[in-house]
Protein backbone atom coordinates (compact mmCIF):
# COMPACT_ATOMS: atom_id res chain seq x y z
CA UNK A 1 0.00 0.00 0.00
CA UNK A 2 2.84 2.73 1.14
CA UNK A 3 4.42 1.61 -2.37
CA UNK A 4 1.27 2.52 -4.45
CA UNK A 5 0.84 5.54 -2.46
CA UNK A 6 4.37 7.06 -3.54
CA UNK A 7 4.21 6.15 -6.55
CA UNK A 8 0.53 7.80 -7.34
CA UNK A 9 2.07 10.87 -5.65
CA UNK A 10 5.09 11.19 -7.56
CA UNK A 11 3.48 11.09 -10.78
CA UNK A 12 0.62 13.20 -9.91
CA UNK A 13 2.95 15.57 -9.14
CA UNK A 14 4.95 15.03 -12.90
CA UNK A 15 1.81 15.31 -14.45
CA UNK A 16 0.51 18.32 -12.60
CA UNK A 17 3.96 20.40 -13.45
CA UNK A 18 3.39 19.19 -17.03
CA UNK A 19 -0.43 20.69 -16.84
CA UNK A 20 0.96 23.96 -15.32
CA UNK A 21 3.72 24.25 -18.12
CA UNK A 22 1.04 23.84 -20.90
CA UNK A 23 -0.88 26.77 -19.90
CA UNK A 24 1.55 28.74 -19.21
CA UNK A 25 2.68 28.32 -23.11
CA UNK A 26 -0.77 27.67 -24.59
CA UNK A 27 -1.60 31.22 -23.34
CA UNK A 28 1.99 32.75 -24.70
CA UNK A 29 0.96 31.26 -27.97
CA UNK A 30 -2.82 31.62 -28.41
CA UNK A 31 -2.91 35.30 -29.69
CA UNK A 32 0.17 34.50 -32.53
CA UNK A 33 -1.53 31.02 -33.34
CA UNK A 34 -4.84 33.22 -33.67
CA UNK A 35 -3.10 35.68 -35.61
CA UNK A 36 -1.78 33.61 -38.26
CA UNK A 37 -4.69 31.58 -38.85
CA UNK A 38 -6.51 34.45 -39.55
CA UNK A 39 -3.48 35.63 -41.76
CA UNK A 40 -3.50 32.81 -43.83
CA UNK A 41 -7.70 33.04 -44.32
CA UNK A 42 -7.18 36.19 -45.16
CA UNK A 43 -3.93 35.50 -47.57
CA UNK A 44 -6.57 32.75 -49.07
CA UNK A 45 -9.60 35.15 -49.61
CA UNK A 46 -7.87 37.78 -51.27
CA UNK A 47 -5.86 35.11 -53.71
CA UNK A 48 -9.11 33.85 -55.12
CA UNK A 49 -11.77 37.26 -54.68
CA UNK A 50 -9.57 40.46 -54.35
CA UNK A 51 -12.06 42.79 -55.08
CA UNK A 52 -12.92 43.99 -51.48
CA UNK A 53 -12.24 46.92 -49.18
CA UNK A 54 -14.42 45.11 -45.78
CA UNK A 55 -13.21 42.43 -43.42
CA UNK A 56 -14.93 39.15 -44.91
CA UNK A 57 -13.52 37.06 -41.93
CA UNK A 58 -15.96 38.75 -39.93
CA UNK A 59 -18.63 39.08 -42.18
CA UNK A 60 -19.99 35.41 -43.27
CA UNK A 61 -23.54 33.48 -43.49
CA UNK A 62 -23.13 29.47 -42.58
CA UNK A 63 -25.71 27.81 -44.86
CA UNK A 64 -26.32 24.12 -44.59
CA UNK A 65 -25.23 22.65 -47.77
CA UNK A 66 -25.02 18.68 -47.54
CA UNK A 67 -26.18 15.87 -45.39
CA UNK A 68 -24.26 14.01 -43.26
CA UNK A 69 -24.66 10.40 -42.64
CA UNK A 70 -26.91 10.98 -39.87
CA UNK A 71 -28.72 13.34 -41.66
CA UNK A 72 -27.44 16.66 -39.19
CA UNK A 73 -26.96 19.58 -41.73
CA UNK A 74 -23.21 19.91 -42.77
CA UNK A 75 -22.67 24.08 -43.12
CA UNK A 76 -20.89 25.67 -45.49
CA UNK A 77 -19.38 29.30 -44.66
CA UNK A 78 -19.74 31.96 -47.61
CA UNK A 79 -17.69 34.98 -46.40
CA UNK A 80 -18.90 37.95 -48.09
CA UNK A 81 -16.83 40.44 -50.04
CA UNK A 82 -17.79 43.87 -50.18
CA UNK A 83 -16.74 47.43 -51.63
CA UNK A 84 -17.77 49.99 -50.73
CA UNK A 85 -20.44 48.72 -48.96
CA UNK A 86 -21.64 47.03 -52.26
CA UNK A 87 -21.43 43.33 -52.67
CA UNK A 88 -18.71 42.37 -54.86
CA UNK A 89 -18.69 38.46 -54.25
CA UNK A 90 -18.42 35.36 -51.96
CA UNK A 91 -15.64 33.04 -50.97
CA UNK A 92 -16.44 29.74 -49.98
CA UNK A 93 -14.81 26.16 -49.73
CA UNK A 94 -16.10 22.59 -51.36
CA UNK A 95 -14.25 19.22 -50.17
CA UNK A 96 -14.08 16.77 -53.18
CA UNK A 97 -12.79 13.11 -52.62
CA UNK A 98 -9.82 13.01 -54.64
CA UNK A 99 -7.31 10.18 -55.36
CA UNK A 100 -5.66 10.48 -52.08
CA UNK A 101 -8.04 11.67 -49.94
CA UNK A 102 -10.12 14.93 -49.23
CA UNK A 103 -9.35 18.12 -51.44
CA UNK A 104 -10.35 20.86 -50.05
CA UNK A 105 -10.75 23.96 -52.51
CA UNK A 106 -11.51 27.93 -51.35
CA UNK A 107 -13.66 29.38 -54.81
CA UNK A 108 -13.95 32.92 -54.90
CA UNK A 109 -17.25 34.08 -57.29
CA UNK A 110 -18.48 37.35 -57.91
CA UNK A 111 -22.40 38.27 -57.64
CA UNK A 112 -23.73 36.46 -60.93
CA UNK A 113 -21.47 33.52 -59.99
CA UNK A 114 -18.57 33.55 -62.46
CA UNK A 115 -15.44 32.10 -60.83
CA UNK A 116 -13.15 34.74 -59.82
CA UNK A 117 -10.11 31.98 -58.72
CA UNK A 118 -9.48 29.26 -57.18
CA UNK A 119 -7.23 27.33 -54.43
CA UNK A 120 -6.23 24.36 -53.54
CA UNK A 121 -6.21 24.61 -49.53
CA UNK A 122 -5.33 20.56 -48.80
CA UNK A 123 -5.04 17.76 -50.54
CA UNK A 124 -2.92 14.52 -50.41
CA UNK A 125 -2.57 13.77 -54.28
CA UNK A 126 0.12 11.95 -55.06
CA UNK A 127 3.34 14.56 -55.68
CA UNK A 128 4.01 14.57 -59.75
CA UNK A 129 1.49 13.42 -60.60
CA UNK A 130 -2.32 14.52 -59.13
CA UNK A 131 -0.44 17.20 -57.07
CA UNK A 132 -0.35 19.17 -59.85
CA UNK A 133 -3.96 20.18 -59.22
CA UNK A 134 -2.02 22.89 -57.05
CA UNK A 135 -0.38 24.21 -60.07
CA UNK A 136 -1.55 27.77 -61.88
CA UNK A 137 -1.97 26.38 -65.31
CA UNK A 138 -4.89 24.27 -63.84
CA UNK A 139 -6.35 26.16 -61.55
CA UNK A 140 -6.32 29.31 -64.04
CA UNK A 141 -8.56 27.52 -66.09
CA UNK A 142 -11.53 28.04 -64.09
CA UNK A 143 -11.30 31.93 -63.71
CA UNK A 144 -14.36 33.94 -65.52
CA UNK A 145 -15.86 30.17 -65.81
CA UNK A 146 -19.97 30.13 -64.66
CA UNK A 147 -22.36 27.48 -65.04
CA UNK A 148 -23.73 28.74 -68.12
CA UNK A 149 -20.51 29.66 -70.44
CA UNK A 150 -19.23 26.08 -69.81
CA UNK A 151 -19.40 22.64 -70.27
CA UNK A 152 -18.54 21.02 -66.18
CA UNK A 153 -16.38 17.86 -67.46
CA UNK A 154 -12.76 16.86 -68.37
CA UNK A 155 -11.90 17.04 -72.30
CA UNK A 156 -11.61 13.39 -72.10
CA UNK A 157 -15.16 13.18 -70.67
CA UNK A 158 -16.41 15.62 -73.02
CA UNK A 159 -16.54 19.22 -71.23
CA UNK A 160 -13.86 22.12 -71.26
CA UNK A 161 -11.51 21.63 -68.92
CA UNK A 162 -7.83 20.06 -69.77
CA UNK A 163 -7.15 17.03 -67.65
CA UNK A 164 -3.64 16.43 -66.08
CA UNK A 165 -1.41 13.79 -67.97
CA UNK A 166 -1.19 10.83 -65.38
CA UNK A 167 -3.87 11.77 -63.53
CA UNK A 168 -7.92 12.01 -64.02
CA UNK A 169 -9.02 10.92 -60.67
CA UNK A 170 -7.59 14.56 -59.32
CA UNK A 171 -8.76 17.06 -61.57
CA UNK A 172 -11.87 15.20 -61.62
CA UNK A 173 -12.83 15.48 -58.43
CA UNK A 174 -11.87 19.48 -58.65
CA UNK A 175 -14.21 19.78 -61.47
CA UNK A 176 -16.71 18.06 -59.77
CA UNK A 177 -16.59 19.76 -56.83
CA UNK A 178 -16.43 23.21 -57.91
CA UNK A 179 -19.84 22.08 -60.20
CA UNK A 180 -21.09 21.73 -56.96
CA UNK A 181 -20.38 24.66 -55.55
CA UNK A 182 -21.60 27.21 -57.91
CA UNK A 183 -25.09 24.95 -57.97
CA UNK A 184 -24.92 25.76 -54.22
CA UNK A 185 -24.33 29.18 -54.83
CA UNK A 186 -27.37 29.38 -57.18
CA UNK A 187 -30.12 27.62 -55.22
CA UNK A 188 -29.08 29.63 -52.35
CA UNK A 189 -27.59 32.94 -53.91
CA UNK A 190 -30.60 35.23 -51.88
CA UNK A 191 -30.03 34.10 -48.99
CA UNK A 192 -26.40 34.93 -49.10
CA UNK A 193 -27.05 38.04 -50.28
CA UNK A 194 -29.27 39.54 -47.72
CA UNK A 195 -27.41 37.24 -45.05
CA UNK A 196 -30.19 35.35 -43.48
CA UNK A 197 -30.61 31.85 -43.25
CA UNK A 198 -33.01 29.93 -45.88
CA UNK B 1 33.51 9.77 -21.66
CA UNK B 2 34.11 13.72 -21.26
CA UNK B 3 31.16 16.30 -22.80
CA UNK B 4 32.98 16.33 -26.28
CA UNK B 5 33.03 12.50 -26.98
CA UNK B 6 29.40 12.24 -25.77
CA UNK B 7 28.35 14.94 -28.14
CA UNK B 8 30.30 12.90 -31.09
CA UNK B 9 29.34 9.91 -30.44
CA UNK B 10 25.73 10.11 -31.64
CA UNK B 11 27.08 12.48 -34.60
CA UNK B 12 28.91 9.15 -36.31
CA UNK B 13 29.72 6.05 -34.11
CA UNK B 14 26.03 5.78 -32.34
CA UNK B 15 24.40 8.15 -35.30
CA UNK B 16 20.77 6.82 -34.13
CA UNK B 17 19.61 6.70 -38.40
CA UNK B 18 22.48 4.85 -39.96
CA UNK B 19 23.90 2.98 -36.71
CA UNK B 20 21.19 2.11 -34.43
CA UNK B 21 18.45 2.58 -36.93
CA UNK B 22 15.97 4.18 -34.61
CA UNK B 23 13.34 6.87 -35.75
CA UNK B 24 13.06 5.48 -39.18
CA UNK B 25 9.61 6.21 -39.39
CA UNK B 26 9.36 10.24 -39.33
CA UNK B 27 12.68 10.02 -41.68
CA UNK B 28 11.13 8.26 -43.79
CA UNK B 29 7.87 10.68 -43.94
CA UNK B 30 9.45 13.88 -43.82
CA UNK B 31 12.65 13.80 -45.61
CA UNK B 32 11.12 15.09 -48.86
CA UNK B 33 12.53 18.22 -49.08
CA UNK B 34 15.79 20.01 -47.33
CA UNK B 35 13.89 22.58 -45.65
CA UNK B 36 10.98 19.84 -43.83
CA UNK B 37 14.25 17.46 -43.11
CA UNK B 38 15.84 20.38 -41.27
CA UNK B 39 13.24 21.43 -39.65
CA UNK B 40 12.28 18.41 -38.46
CA UNK B 41 15.69 18.00 -37.26
CA UNK B 42 15.91 20.57 -35.31
CA UNK B 43 12.40 20.34 -33.06
CA UNK B 44 13.53 16.72 -32.24
CA UNK B 45 16.58 17.71 -31.34
CA UNK B 46 14.66 20.50 -29.35
CA UNK B 47 12.74 18.09 -27.86
CA UNK B 48 15.72 15.69 -26.78
CA UNK B 49 17.50 18.34 -25.28
CA UNK B 50 14.34 19.32 -23.28
CA UNK B 51 13.75 15.69 -22.54
CA UNK B 52 17.35 14.68 -21.35
CA UNK B 53 17.73 17.46 -19.35
CA UNK B 54 14.22 17.27 -17.38
CA UNK B 55 14.57 13.53 -16.92
CA UNK B 56 17.95 13.86 -15.98
CA UNK B 57 17.12 16.44 -13.17
CA UNK B 58 14.16 14.01 -11.69
CA UNK B 59 16.17 10.50 -12.11
CA UNK B 60 17.00 10.26 -8.35
CA UNK B 61 13.33 11.03 -7.79
CA UNK B 62 11.64 9.07 -10.10
CA UNK B 63 10.94 5.45 -8.58
CA UNK B 64 11.51 2.65 -11.00
CA UNK B 65 8.15 1.41 -11.70
CA UNK B 66 6.54 4.48 -13.00
CA UNK B 67 9.51 5.92 -14.82
CA UNK B 68 8.70 5.25 -18.45
CA UNK B 69 5.31 6.84 -17.56
CA UNK B 70 6.98 9.91 -16.57
CA UNK B 71 9.40 9.96 -19.49
CA UNK B 72 6.44 9.97 -21.61
CA UNK B 73 4.51 13.08 -19.65
CA UNK B 74 8.25 14.94 -20.13
CA UNK B 75 8.55 14.02 -23.82
CA UNK B 76 4.93 14.64 -24.44
CA UNK B 77 4.92 18.15 -23.00
CA UNK B 78 7.99 19.00 -24.81
CA UNK B 79 6.71 18.02 -27.46
CA UNK B 80 3.16 19.98 -27.30
CA UNK B 81 5.31 22.98 -26.71
CA UNK B 82 7.34 22.53 -29.69
CA UNK B 83 4.11 22.59 -31.30
CA UNK B 84 2.43 25.34 -30.25
CA UNK B 85 5.74 27.57 -30.73
CA UNK B 86 5.69 26.03 -34.29
CA UNK B 87 2.32 26.75 -34.69
CA UNK B 88 2.47 30.48 -34.02
CA UNK B 89 6.53 31.47 -35.36
CA UNK B 90 6.86 29.34 -38.17
CA UNK B 91 3.46 28.36 -39.36
CA UNK B 92 4.47 27.36 -43.10
CA UNK B 93 6.84 24.47 -41.83
CA UNK B 94 4.20 23.41 -38.97
CA UNK B 95 1.84 23.19 -41.67
CA UNK B 96 4.49 20.64 -43.94
CA UNK B 97 5.01 18.69 -41.01
CA UNK B 98 1.76 18.56 -40.18
CA UNK B 99 0.94 15.50 -37.81
CA UNK B 100 4.99 14.32 -37.64
CA UNK B 101 5.44 16.89 -35.05
CA UNK B 102 2.78 15.45 -32.10
CA UNK B 103 4.44 12.24 -33.64
CA UNK B 104 8.01 12.98 -32.14
CA UNK B 105 6.10 11.86 -28.79
CA UNK B 106 6.71 8.68 -30.22
CA UNK B 107 10.14 8.83 -31.89
CA UNK B 108 12.18 6.58 -30.56
CA UNK B 109 15.02 8.04 -30.24
CA UNK B 110 14.07 10.10 -27.64
CA UNK B 111 12.35 7.31 -25.51
CA UNK B 112 15.81 5.77 -26.13
CA UNK B 113 18.21 8.35 -24.94
CA UNK B 114 15.78 9.23 -21.55
CA UNK B 115 16.03 5.83 -20.54
CA UNK B 116 19.56 4.51 -21.98
CA UNK B 117 21.38 7.67 -20.79
CA UNK B 118 19.85 10.37 -19.44
CA UNK B 119 18.21 8.62 -16.58
CA UNK B 120 21.41 7.38 -15.78
CA UNK B 121 23.49 10.05 -16.01
CA UNK B 122 24.08 13.90 -14.63
CA UNK B 123 22.77 16.69 -16.68
CA UNK B 124 26.04 18.21 -18.00
CA UNK B 125 26.34 14.75 -20.37
CA UNK B 126 22.74 14.54 -20.81
CA UNK B 127 23.25 17.86 -22.67
CA UNK B 128 26.11 16.33 -24.63
CA UNK B 129 24.32 13.51 -25.52
CA UNK B 130 21.16 15.41 -26.50
CA UNK B 131 23.15 17.69 -28.51
CA UNK B 132 24.93 14.67 -30.27
CA UNK B 133 22.16 12.49 -31.10
CA UNK B 134 19.73 15.53 -31.94
CA UNK B 135 22.57 16.18 -33.96
CA UNK B 136 23.28 13.13 -35.25
CA UNK B 137 19.36 13.23 -36.83
CA UNK B 138 19.50 16.18 -38.29
CA UNK B 139 22.70 15.27 -40.38
CA UNK B 140 20.96 12.18 -41.40
CA UNK B 141 17.51 13.88 -42.22
CA UNK B 142 19.75 16.10 -43.84
CA UNK B 143 21.65 14.51 -45.97
CA UNK B 144 18.33 11.76 -47.02
CA UNK B 145 15.94 14.78 -47.90
CA UNK B 146 19.23 16.75 -49.70
CA UNK B 147 19.36 13.82 -51.98
CA UNK B 148 15.68 13.32 -52.60
CA UNK B 149 14.80 16.55 -52.90
CA UNK B 150 17.99 17.04 -55.79
CA UNK B 151 17.07 14.09 -57.42
CA UNK B 152 13.10 14.18 -57.23
CA UNK B 153 12.54 17.72 -57.57
CA UNK B 154 15.70 19.25 -59.03
CA UNK B 155 16.07 21.61 -56.22
CA UNK B 156 17.59 22.33 -53.23
CA UNK B 157 15.71 24.47 -49.93
CA UNK B 158 12.93 25.14 -53.54
CA UNK B 159 15.90 26.61 -55.36
CA UNK B 160 16.68 24.35 -59.11
CA UNK B 161 20.01 23.63 -58.79
CA UNK B 162 20.27 20.89 -61.70
CA UNK B 163 19.51 22.05 -65.03
CA UNK B 164 16.26 22.63 -66.67
CA UNK B 165 16.99 19.25 -68.84
CA UNK B 166 16.99 17.14 -66.13
CA UNK B 167 13.59 15.55 -65.68
CA UNK B 168 13.06 15.01 -62.13
CA UNK B 169 12.91 11.09 -61.25
CA UNK B 170 9.34 11.32 -59.45
CA UNK B 171 10.09 8.33 -57.42
CA UNK B 172 12.52 9.74 -55.17
CA UNK B 173 10.18 11.57 -53.40
CA UNK B 174 7.41 8.79 -53.03
CA UNK B 175 7.91 6.61 -50.64
CA UNK B 176 9.98 4.23 -51.86
CA UNK B 177 12.09 6.89 -53.11
CA UNK B 178 12.89 7.17 -49.05
CA UNK B 179 13.29 3.19 -48.66
CA UNK B 180 15.80 3.18 -51.54
CA UNK B 181 17.71 6.23 -50.12
CA UNK B 182 18.02 5.10 -46.68
CA UNK B 183 18.63 1.13 -47.95
CA UNK B 184 21.79 2.65 -50.47
CA UNK B 185 22.99 4.90 -47.23
CA UNK B 186 22.41 2.65 -44.23
CA UNK B 187 24.46 -0.41 -46.91
CA UNK B 188 27.07 2.70 -47.83
CA UNK B 189 27.66 3.61 -43.82
CA UNK B 190 28.59 -0.47 -42.61
CA UNK B 191 30.59 -0.37 -45.59
CA UNK B 192 32.65 2.22 -44.74
CA UNK B 193 32.95 1.31 -41.12
CA UNK B 194 33.59 -2.32 -41.81
CA UNK B 195 36.48 -1.07 -43.63
CA UNK B 196 38.08 1.37 -40.85
CA UNK B 197 37.49 -2.08 -38.36
CA UNK B 198 38.58 -5.03 -40.08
Amino acid sequence: MREIFKLTVVLTIICSAAATALALVYNLTKEPIAYQQRLKRLAAIRAVQPDYDNEPDKDFVDLPAAKDKKGGDLTTRFYITKKGGVFTGTVFTVSASGYGGEIDIMLGLAPDGTITGIQILNHTETPGLGAKITEEKFIHQFNSKNLSNTNWALKKDGGDFDQITGATISPRAVVNALHRGLVLFRNDREEILTGKRG
Amino acid sequence: MGFFSEFIKGLWQENPVFRIVLGICPTLAVSTQLSNGLGMGLAATFVLLGSNVFISLIRNVIPDKIRIPAFIVVISTFVTVVDLFMAAYTPALHERLGIFIPLIVVNCIILGRAEAFASKSTVWMSIADALGMGGGFTLALTLISSIRELLGNGTLLGIHVLPAAYSPAVIMILPPGAFLTIGILLGLFNYLSNRKSP
